[in-house]
């Protein structure tokens, strides 16, 4: 074998794994390097895996994959400090409705198995400390004490992206736009989620939550159904929490102990309590994409779409890896990895949804900077249905005249048009 | 379900720590810092006053760079644990 590597990949997440996926499927010379114990070990996941891109990569995945449920029922719920107000969407048996729950220290254990099989390397428990220069330009990694030689190196290494950083591409992460996630995996029977969720089989459930959960601050919450347990957990913008003195984990007990939120756990084991955080910021916090020998991927480029619907992130760094491999791929047959040829990955990048799509939702952080969206809007409806569904011996009010009372002192009609069209604008 | 503490969460995690702390603070911009959001901002509370001093324990850490980003003041040092140390994720 040759002693230099055609690429080093940095990070066996999904981003890492499919650039090597690729890369090796095409013969090219892989090692990915994999600080955490095994693959996946060091990674947390708070939202749901899309079919369409991991098939173009393997096709029928989920046959094989260790993917939890298949989720068939997206549901926003709305929360007041007592009450919820939900809107369930069943998506019945459409076979439009392929995204998975996973939980990630399977699922990319698994993943960076399928590189291997392809004939790639992966390095597990080795963390990439350095960047090897040469000439000006990115030459390998230093890793364990040893210079690796790569053609490229594609820093696949996360939102704490030290590698990308070094090479002056890094992500200007800030409280702003950054949140952190605070997560628990809470067991449960197969059955008993299955009845509670009123589910079938193999089907799950997504659930979004917007109010008391962030106690009205910028953020969410979350629960989707794995196999034999539930994901929960609170998404807050870093800033907010920094602001208000709050704790993630407090926020995480007090949505737990939600009266709703309450009856859908009750009964289950927490076994696992986790952190990570979520790069937020849209568009404007891509950094560079590429230099002489080095491409970023994956969150380490901050590419993650925030709308405020649900954070969407595994899609962007597969579809992005895929993205890199193809440049690499390219440099390779051109023998030159300057960042003229490497510059084919942007382009790329901007042809497929991941930078459409950022566009597109570029204005979404800034509308997602407003509180009501947090507090007052969430109470406001739960008021609004309490209200519309309690029978109390009194004449009843229009729902209409029952909204204005309930807005008086809290939000005005004319800003309550106002973020309206802001939203129409950013959502 | 009954509420848990830090303590009792972090217990759940497998962990191999270290010997070699992989986040260092400078103490003395600590000392001077009004705000701390590090006490808050840690979802593993690694960071502590005791008696008025800010104290340090990394055995417990989640890995997720909150402190890196919300200290304004350039007092935490950070890496990642040496590869295959740290906190191991059995669900994720």
């Amino acid at each position: 074998m040759d002693d230099v590597f055609d690429a080093i990949v940095v990070g066996a997440g999904p981003a890492g794994c499919a650039a090597a996926y690729r890369l090796a499927k095409e013969g090219l010379q892989v090692l990915v390097v994999e600080r955490g114990k095994f693959a996946g070990s060091k990674n947390v996941t708070g939202g749901v895996l899309y079919g369409p891109v991991m098939n173009e990569l393997i096709p029928s995945f989920s046959a094989e994959a260790p993917v939890e449920r298949r989720i068939m029922h997206h549901v926003i719920t709305l929360l007041s400090e007592k009450s919820s107000l939900s809107i369930d969407y069943n998506a019945g048996d459409s076979e439009k409705h392929n995204g998975f729950s996973v939980l990630r220290s399977r699922f990319d254990r698994w993943f960076a198995r399928k590189v291997e099989e392809a004939g790639g390397i992966v390095a597990t428990g080795l963390r990439a400390d350095d960047l090897l220069w040469q000439d000006g330009r990115v030459a390998g990694i230093v890793a364990g004490g040893d210079n690796i030689a790569g053609r490229v190196v594609i820093a696949a290494d996360g939102v704490n992206s030290l590698l990308a950083e070094k090479a002056g591409l890094g992500v200007k992460l800030s409280p702003d736009n950054v949140n952190q996630g605070v997560k628990e995996i809470i067991k449960l029977p197969p059955e008993t989620i299955e009845e509670r969720f009123n589910l079938s089989g193999e089907s799950g459930t997504a659930i979004h939550f917007l109010g008391f959960c962030t106690q009205g601050v910028h953020g969410g919450g979350f629960l989707y159904t794995n196999r034999e347990s539930l994901s929960l957990g609170v998404v807050v913008q870093l800033k907010t929490l920094v602001e208000h003195n709050l704790k993630g984990v407090d926020l995480l007990e007090g949505f737990k102990s939600h009266p709703t939120v309450r009856e859908l756990v009750k009964g289950g084991t927490t076994v696992e309590y986790s952190a990570h955080l979520v790069p937020a910021g849209g568009l404007s916090m891509v950094p560079r994409l590429y230099t002489d020998g080095l491409l970023v991927v994956g969150d380490a480029a901050a590419l993650v779409l925030a709308t405020g619907r649900a954070l969407e992130g595994i899609n962007f760094a597969l579809e992005s890896g895929m993205a890199a491999a193809e440049t690499v791929k390219r440099a390779k047959g051109k023998n030159d990895f300057t960042k003229q040829t490497l510059s084919v990955y942007e382009q790329l990048l901007a042809q497929s949804f991941v930078l459409q799509d950022l566009k597109t939702f570029q204005k979404s952080a800034q509308f997602l900077e407003n509180a009501r969206l947090y507090g007052v809007y969430p109470e406001l409806a739960c008021r609004l249905a309490e209200r519309i569904f309690e029978v109390d011996g009194k004449p009843k009010k229009k729902a209409w005249q029952i909204m204005r009372e309930e807005m008086k002192g809290k939000v005005s009609i004319w800003q309550m048009i106002r973020d309206a069209i802001s939203a129409k604008g950013a959502t | 379900m009954s509420p848990m503490t830090i303590a009792e969460r972090l217990a759940l995690n497998k962990y191999d720590v270290d010997a070699e702390p992989h986040i260092h603070l400078k103490l003395e911009v600590c000392q001077k810092c009004d705000r701390s959001p590090c006490l808050y901002i840690c979802p593993a509370e690694c960071f502590k006053l005791r008696e008025g001093k800010l104290s340090f324990a990394y055995e417990g850490c989640l890995e997720c760079g909150s402190c890196r980003i919300a200290c304004d003041k350039g007092a935490i040092e950070w890496s990642y644990p040496r590869g295959g140390f740290g906190v191991s994720f059995e669900y994720g």
